[in-house]
């Protein structure tokens, strides 16, 4: 038997919160009472013609409204449920707000009195509404809102309270229309606009829950049952593993200041929003209107924002992470900043000093067995058994960690060096991997793998050089002997980029 | 494909035995309530059987429809009134208004299953009159349903009939019902104030039997955003029949 809760009414309502009092016609903004703590809340009526919001995808922001009186502002926003891949191969029915995970960014000013369409494109299946966090009034629109397929709802609020608010769908099942992407953001400016900044993006955090394992192909189902153990199959930004790396990076160049607007939709899991290598030095926590300095790690609620600044000072590439680290490299939850300019060496030195350090990953006497193999190459020449001895010592404190103690890998994410065909086939490419680090689809032994494998440029060309031997010589490799002279030659030829190693 | 399943069990109505229903959304103090037997249509009403309609009744033609009673959409992706151009004969009829699947049901001597009627005969899985609610296939045949994206519904009755010998009753369209919009009577009175509307923040989970049922959330939000002249692209209908005249 089913448990059975208390039941309260005899008329049951689907869409969120039902007691609205507003008809899209009858509300009347201009009267609302101001019950907020937000200074000056209400601004007046709207003045001038009615604008029409710029809306963007991810990660663009629309520019400041640069207005300095409230407007009536007009939003139209439609829903799709479409397919797109939400990792390499794996493709997903997303339901979206603008045909986007995350949503339209949508961008106002306090005081403003928005008149919000919301049409639910004649293709979809589903019903659905909106609910704003930034509007005051039962159900954030949900009510007002909801929208069979094929068909168009308006309602009119008044933008009260300044902040960057989540919007989502509040249709039932709700938690299963936000794991499909039904959240975006809204951000209310105070009236005096924000500082102005170099350049804005908008990233957002969200959970997935697919039927299929992490990265298995194919079109994959909504998995109710892991949505509801809170067992996330993928948590990525804006939508899809990978949608903020390689070219697709956020961009910026050395010395700018930079914003991000940060959501997080959920629907479960709340984010420890990190940027490796960045100090945030202003943070509008929970996207509200006082700030906190000097962040390294901001949290961002499920259904809930922030808005970070930092200046970026230092060429490379800066690594944004979930800080709930397992998220960031084994469910996606991992994009990139990419910043150009010159070498700021006053502030990040890049490698400075370069000692052996092995810790307890390492055999003991492994710093012997590498102190010797760079003796005797001082000499001159150094012997493949020294070499592989020293290999083997420097391969169990840099490489096992992720392609294993026997060199196996692990399926699907770290691929194996033990009788790779990839690595097999040139020595000197394994090398430039070693140095500068692997990014995007390879394929190995005829499985594909597409991640990343961070440069290990702090290792010395006789390092590289020797663990290359070790492993060339194990597990049925094919015996290749590397030099440190080769090595030296591919890491003239690479670019190295820059303060990428975390 | 099989289109002769299709065009052998269009049309056809079977008996759906009387028995206990516990609605998914319970009256207070009524956990259950008493389905007597009818017969329905044993597959959803097909676009063959609309075309014959229509020509029997023009007034029911796209053009012809009186506005009150079907919106713009209706019956849109027909090639002209009573062509239905690439449309599968085949494929359940839908793009119609609540009017429009009433008018049809009479004109057989029926009238639309009631929420209670469609609940309870869909209810049944292939082996028993009860649980297709509970039953994860079930879910996973809607979950897959919804997945495959913008896809015109195929022909009817492709899959397994369930006990009852009702085929499609999950998985191809969504189903007009007569008293769809029972749920929403208390949308009318809004400005009534009622405190106990606001307890249904959270999106109608706390007065559902099983917060777990997803298919069931799904069918009773649909059905509740719909007015007696919607139409869409994957709303249609099968009509029911009481015993005695
Ligand atoms: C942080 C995890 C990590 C570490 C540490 C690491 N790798 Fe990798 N490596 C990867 C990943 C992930 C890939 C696949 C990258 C891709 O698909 O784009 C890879 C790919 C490779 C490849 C090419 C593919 C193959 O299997 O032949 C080689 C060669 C390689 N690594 C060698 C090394 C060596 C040698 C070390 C130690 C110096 C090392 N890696 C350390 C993660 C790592
Ligand atoms: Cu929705």
């Amino acid at each position: 038997m089913l448990p059975s809760p208390r039941i309260f009414l005899s008329v049951v309502l689907l869409s969120a919160c039902q007691g609205e009092p507003a008809s899209p016609e009858g509300a009347d903004p201009a009267k609302s009472v101001v019950s907020k703590g937000s200074s000056g809340a209400d601004q007046g009526p709207p003045q001038g013609e009615p604008v029409r919001a710029i809306l963007t995808q991810a990660p663009a922001v629309p520019p400041p409204t640069g207005r300095n009186a409230p407007a009536k502002v007009i939003v139209e926003l439609e829903v799709r449920e479409v397919v797109k891949p939400i990792s390499e191969g794996v493709d997903y029915t997303f339901w979206t707000f603008g045909g986007d995970v995350p949503g339209s960014f949508i961008r106002i000013r306090q005081g403003d009195t928005v008149e919000f369409h919301l049409q639910n494109h004649p293709s979809s299946k589903m019903p659905h509404n909106i609910d704003l966090h930034a509007v005051t009034g039962p159900g954030g629109g949900a009510a007002s809102s909801f929208t069979a397929p094929g068909h168009e709802s308006q309602f009119t609020f008044k933008a009260l309270n300044a902040g960057l608010y989540v919007y989502h769908c509040a249709t039932a099942p709700v938690g299963m229309h936000v794991a499909n992407g039904m959240y975006g953001l809204i951000l209310v400016e105070p009236p005096e606009g924000l500082p102005p900044v170099d350049r804005e993006y908008y990233v957002m955090q969200g959970d997935f829950y697919t039927v299929g394992k992490y990265r298995e192909k194919g079109l994959q189902p909504f998995d109710m049952q892991k949505a509801i153990e809170e067992n996330a199959t993928y948590v990525v930004f804006n939508g899809a593993e990978g949608a903020l790396v390689g070219d697709k990076a956020l961009q910026a160049n050395v010395g700018e200041t930079v914003r991000l607007y940060i959501g997080n939709g959920g629907p479960n899991l709340v984010s420890s929003f990190h940027v490796i290598g960045e100090i945030f030095d202003k943070v509008y926590y929970e996207g509200g209107s006082k700030t906190q300095e000097n962040v390294q790690t901001t949290l961002v609620p499920a259904g809930g924002s922030a808005i970070v600044e930092y200046k970026v000072e230092a060429p490379g590439t800066y690594v944004l992470v979930d800080h709930s680290l397992f998220r960031a490299f084994n469910k996606g939850a991992l994009g990139m900043m990419k910043v150009d300019g010159g070498d700021a060496l006053e502030i990040y030195s890049g490698k400075e000093v370069d000692s052996v350090y092995l810790a307890d990953k390492a055999e003991p006497g492994a710093g012997q067995a590498v102190a010797q193999a760079s003796a005797e190459l001082a000499q001159g020449s150094v012997t493949l058994a020294s070499q592989v001895a020293a290999g083997q010592a420097l391969y169990a404190g840099t490489c096992s960690t992720c392609h294993q103690a026997d060199g196996k890998g692990l399926e699907g994410i770290f691929p194996p060096l033990a009788g790779s065909d990839f690595l097999n086939a040139d020595p000197l490419r394994a090398a430039g991997i070693v140095l500068t680090g692997l990014n995007g689809p390879v394929t190995v032994n005829g499985k594909e793998y597409n991640s990343v494998m961070p440069p290990m440029s702090q290792l010395n060309d006789d390092e590289v050089a020797n663990i290359l031997t070790y492993v060339y010589s194990q597990w049925g490799n094919q015996g290749h002997v590397v030099t440190a002279d080769q090595v030296a030659k591919v890491r003239a030829s690479a670019a190295m980029p820059q303060g990428a190693a975390h | 494909m099989d289109p002769g399943a299709a065009l052998a069990l269009s049309g056809l109505t079977v008996l759906v035995p009387a028995g206990e229903h516990r609605p998914f959304y319970p009256s207070p103090g009524q956990e259950t309530v008493q389905v007597a037997t009818f017969a329905m249509d044993a597959t959803p009403v097909t676009h063959a059987e609309v075309l014959a309609f229509v020509r029997d009744q023009p007034q029911w033609q796209r053009g012809r429809v009186k506005r009150l009673f079907a919106d713009e959409r209706y019956l849109s992706s027909w090639a002209g009134p009573t062509d239905l151009g690439t449309l599968d004969p085949l494929a359940p009829a839908t793009e119609l208004s609540w009017h429009a699947a009433r008018a049809f049901c009479q004109a057989q001597g029926g009238d639309l299953p009631t929420v209670h009627q469609w609940e309870h005969a869909a209810d049944a899985t292939a082996d028993a009159p009860t649980g297709a609610r509970q039953d994860p296939a079930t879910l996973s045949l809607i979950l897959d349903w919804y997945g495959r994206g913008d896809t015109p519904p195929g022909p009817v009755a492709q899959g397994a009939p369930n006990l009852h010998g009702l085929y499609d009753t999950h998985g191809l369209i969504w189903e007009w019902t007569l008293d769809f919009n029972s749920l929403l009577i208390a949308s009318d009175a809004r400005e009534g104030g009622d405190q106990d509307r606001m307890r249904f923040c959270g999106a109608g989970a706390i007065s559902a039997i099983d917060p777990a049922d997803y298919a069931s959330f799904m069918r009773f939000a649909f059905r509740s955003s719909l007015k007696a002249d919607s139409t869409t692209r994957d709303l249609g209908f099968r009509c029911a029949y009481p015993l005695s005249p």
